[in-house]
């Protein structure tokens, strides 16, 4: 199958007004009939849930967790960005739109992308209608702050807490459609299968992890919004649960899967403290706003931070990057701790860290504070007493969570950090209406490849998966579903569902009863193992075609030898782990075929055979200008389709922050 | 160190739970609470045996799923912290902890240390919103609002509905996390339209759960892990005599 992207024709900023001037609707009588199922109930699928409840379509939503309020979007920290140019600084849906473009090295879609930027402002306006508290200046308006890979103020945040507040927003709308009967909430229960129709996707198999129960539901439409698989590495920042399962089961039902190997991995992170770690743990970065980055200029120096002289240290980002400094966006600040780390220069008893610094910025808040007091001659404790105040507020849960995790006072030494798996940009292959290459089969949110290239930049994942969740679904879902009114509901006796879900009875059985001796756990930590070190922040031809043996060896051993304790009925947590780590390792394989195909380095991705003279990632547009969308055949076995990259209005150039 | 564990086992809601004892060797004091369970139950499926259930999945303090009642306390010892961010520096060698889940009678429990919390989406459901649909906003600055009353609101609205305030309380009531919503909304212009029937039937809401009455006794606020004040139970009863007095009814 060739892949149409369906972009839009006219000029890039008049594409999506004119999609939605043209687009087929669906009237409010038909909706009541049209039933849709959304897979996941963080912001993309509780924003697109509420927003189709409200137009009138029968919704059921599904979620792993015991409430939709608890989905991984609830621990976005920083903010989310929209071209609202409130700060009178040069902001616009161009520069918003271009600034994105550019932070993903120039392997995103134009059209996605633009719509992106338009959207974003209405965002903002339907969050505050929704009584989402963001952070206000004293005369009441809304404050700004900024993110990397970006020379304006244009994200909008709740303290560290910008995630939550915008999921407790879409959770309250989507609770409000619950009430009004739009939407049937089924917590709980995990998707494990996709039921295709006459080629179209017409419902999903799904177990409710309390019973044990598998059940059949029928859609006229599924909306997968299942979030990241950055667990494929077993340590990332993302919660304990997200998982690849709904996205990976579509791409086995035939959904292509777009650019698997682009994973961000975030600069600044806790680092790694011993084996018994579960997870890791972010340091947002909007830290780097006031945080300054350093290591000894001397290699292997043991001092403490505060008994080496400014003098002796190198902000090593201010030097290298002089125009955006510390905010260099997160590839780029990511491979440059590394490569300090690697030559010797890292800090604490690993030497894997480096320092994030408050200390200038305690001093310049702290000043004017003072001098807002009227006291312009202060004494360095007053300034510092200021100071502390003005960073405590901005960021006092981000430093009570450090301080609890290592024990260590962030007010009184530097941050340690280290870079750590954080964000998938890859993900099912979408047009531009959000469609995989499965009819009636969506994807938004993180779980979609769409609108980050190779890069994301900060505070642009909360934007996206709202933008496609309120204000672009419920458009592109109207296209497709107003030629589908005349299809009754179909029953769930119909032999497609009754195969699937026997299919799904068999996996699941077979899992449990191999009886193996090693624990779910320990092979994920495995299969995390060789991911990072051989497809993580830095990738080479060898390293990859070694990592893709060791996977298959190790899903040999998976299938043979994995023991999963108690029984099919009832609840299961090891059951459900078992399930979603065997998707991990299929995963892995892919990725590891994508980081091998594409022999350039974009973005998050760093082929070591391809940079420049000063270590900087080098494209290769001649040959790589593309996505690559794979189509899954068998085992081990995957097509490559490209989608070409046309740049109307933006000329890729390399990335320069300097 | 070493610890014992003294664990609350219950195969499903309709089951006679009971303690069970276990120990844990080596347990380094840099481990998380969650991560000494991960341990314990590694060693678990080891000797053949089911590993504990427990909520958990942001293991960041944000996401309000872990709920362990440890050493009589909602979420342990340390003061504003929930159990996956609590560490193995609040033990020393040689203690004996026990763990329980959550108790309450709206709070059933589905098995060992999970329960049941969907009471709170249904007091949600029942008014704990703005009703305004997807494209009716005006733009955001339109509405200015003071920086205090939108910190005071923010303050309100860091609830993570984790229930610890239910399983502190020996009524087991929900007024804490009610009262939190209430507070969110009503503190904001936005949430003026509704203020009045949306305090009234979330409480209705409220005592059809099942969830006790609230005394005042203040232990919801002190083991609350996100420092949700029991002002906010004030301006709850401030907000219910004031609907009540101007004649709003429950829906
Ligand atoms: C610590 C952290 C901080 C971040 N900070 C920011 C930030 O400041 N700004 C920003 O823009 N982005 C940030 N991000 C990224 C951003 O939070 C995520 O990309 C985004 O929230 C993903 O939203 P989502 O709706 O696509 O998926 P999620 O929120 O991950 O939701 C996935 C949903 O799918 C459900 N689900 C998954 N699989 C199944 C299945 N098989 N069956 C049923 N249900 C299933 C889950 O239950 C859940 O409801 C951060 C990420 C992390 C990890
Ligand atoms: S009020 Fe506190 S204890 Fe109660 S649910 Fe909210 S966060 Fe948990
Ligand atoms: S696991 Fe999310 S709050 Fe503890």
């Amino acid at each position: 199958m060739s892949l149409n992207s369906k972009i839009p024709a006219g000029e890039l900023s008049q594409k999506w007004s004119l999609y939605k001037n043209n687009c087929k609707i669906v009237n409010p009588a038909n909706k009541r009939s049209l039933e849709v199922i959304v897979i996941g109930t963080g912001l993309a699928g509780a924003s697109a849930a509420a927003a189709l409840g409200e137009l009138g379509y029968k919704v059921k939503a599904f979620c792993f967790q015991d409430s939709p309020r608890r989905a991984h979007s609830i621990a976005a920290q920083g903010g989310i960005n929209a071209a609202k140019n409130y700060q009178n600084d040069g902001d616009s849906v161009y520069r918003l739109f271009y600034d994105t473009i550019k932070g993903g090295d120039y392997r995103a879609r134009e059209s996605n992308v633009h719509r992106l930027a338009e959207v974003s402002a209405n965002i903002i306006d339907q969050c505050v209608a929704q009584g989402v508290p963001f952070a206000r200046e004293y005369g009441g308006m809304l404050s700004n702050r900024s993110f990397g890979g970006t020379q304006v103020q244009r994200t909008f945040y709740a303290a560290g807490q910008t995630g939550q507040q915008l999921l407790i927003g879409a959770y309250q709308a989507l609770e409000r459609q619950v009430a009004l009967g739009n939407v049937t909430m089924y917590s709980r229960h995990e998707m494990l299968d996709i039921v295709k129709i006459d080629g179209k996707a017409r419902g999903i198999i799904a177990r409710n992890l309390i019973t044990g129960k598998l059940e059949r539901h029928f859609g006229h439409a599924v909306l997968i919004c299942s979030g990241g698989y950055g667990n494929v590495f077993y340590l990332s920042t993302n919660a304990m649960g997200s998982n690849v399962t709904a996205a990976w089961k579509a791409h086995r039902q035939g959904a292509y899967f777009g650019n698997p190997c682009y994973t961000q991995i975030h600069p600044t992170c806790i680092p790694v403290s011993g084996d018994h770690q579960s997870k890791l743990t972010l340091m947002s970065e909007s830290l780097r706003n006031d945080g300054r980055i350093w290591v000894p200029k001397k290699q292997n120096d043991n001092r403490k931070a505060s008994e080496i002289p400014e003098d002796e240290r190198d902000y090593y980002l201010e030097r290298r990057y002089p125009a955006f400094g510390n905010l260099v966006p997160r590839d780029v600040a990511s491979r440059a701790a590394k490569e300090r780390c690697d030559a010797g220069y890292g800090v604490g008893t690993s030497k894997q860290a480096v320092y994030l610094d408050f200390a200038a910025a305690v001093i310049r808040y702290g000043t004017i504070e003072c001098s807002k007091h009227g006291n312009h001659n202060p004494s360095a404790d007053e300034v510092r007493k200021y100071g502390l105040a003005v960073v405590k507020e901005k960021y006092g849960n981000l430093f009570d969570m450090y301080a609890k995790i290592t024990g260590e006072d962030p007010y009184e030494v530097p941050m340690r950090i280290y870079p750590a798996v954080h964000y998938t940009m890859g993900g099912l292959w979408v047009d531009y209406e959000l469609m995989t290459t499965v009819e009636g089969l969506y994807c938004l949110g993180e779980a979609n490849f769409s609108d980050h290239g190779a890069n994301r930049l900060g505070a642009s994942a909360l934007m996206q998966g709202l933008a496609d969740g309120y204000f672009v679904i419920p458009y592109t879902l109207g296209n497709y579903l107003a030629d589908d009114i005349r299809t009754k509901a179909i029953p769930t006796d119909h032999p497609a569902f009754v195969a699937a879900e026997k299919e799904v009875e068999g996996r699941i059985n077979q899992l449990m009863n191999i009886k193996g001796k090693q624990s779910v756990e320990s092979i994920h930590k495995r299969l995390g193992l060789i991911m990072w070190n051989k497809c993580g922040m830095g990738r080479t031809a060898e390293g990859l075609k070694e990592a893709i043996l060791e996977i298959q060896a190790l899903k040999k051993e998976f299938w043979s030898d994995v023991f999963i304790p108690g029984t099919v009925e009832g609840m299961n947590n090891e059951l459900d782990k078992a399930q979603r780590v065997a998707d991990f390792i299929e995963l892995g394989e892919l990725m590891c075929k994508d980081a091998l195909n594409r022999e350039e380095s974009c973005g998050g991705h760093f082929r070591e055979e391809s940079q420049t003279p000063d270590g900087e990632a080098q494209r290769n547009d001649e040959e790589f200008m593309y996505v690559a969308a794979w189509e899954y055949n068998s085992d081990s076995n995957w097509t490559l389709h490209k989608e070409e990259l046309k740049y109307d209005v933006v000329k890729p150039s390399q990335r320069s922050y300097k | 160190m070493n610890l014992t564990l003294k664990v609350w086992r219950q195969q499903n809601a309709q089951s006679q739970g009971g303690f069970e004892t276990y120990s844990v060797k080596d347990i380094s004091s840099e481990m998380s609470f969650l991560e000494m369970f991960d341990v314990l139950n590694e060693q678990l499926i080891h000797e053949g045996k089911e590993p504990i259930t427990f909520d958990h999945d942001c293991r960041e303090g944000i996401c309000g799923a872990c709920s362990m009642h440890i050493n009589g306390q909602a979420h342990g010892p340390w003061h504003e912290t929930t159990t996956c961010q609590l560490h193995m520096r609040a033990f020393k060698d040689g203690d004996t902890i026990v763990v329980e889940p959550w108790r309450a009678a709206a709070f059933p429990v589905i098995k060992d240390l999970m329960v049941d919390r969907t009471s709170f989406d249904r007091i949600i459901q029942a008014g704990g919103y703005i009703s305004v649909n997807t494209g009716n906003a005006q733009d955001a600055n339109n509405l200015p609002i003071a920086k205090d009353k939108a910190d005071e609101s923010f303050a309100a609205a860091t609830c993570i509905g984790c229930g610890a305030c239910v399983a502190s309380c020996k009524n087991a009531s929900a007024s804490l996390f009610l009262s939190a919503k209430v507070a969110h909304l009503a503190l904001l212009p936005q949430g003026d339209a509704e203020r009045k029937t949306r305090v009234l039937n979330m409480v209705d809401q409220m005592d059809k759960e099942g969830f006790g009455a609230c005394t005042n006794t203040g232990a919801c606020e002190a083991e609350c892990p996100k420092g949700i004040s029991i002002m906010n139970i004030r301006r709850l009863n401030a907000e219910y005599l004031r609907a009540g007095l101007s004649g709003s009814i429950a829906r």
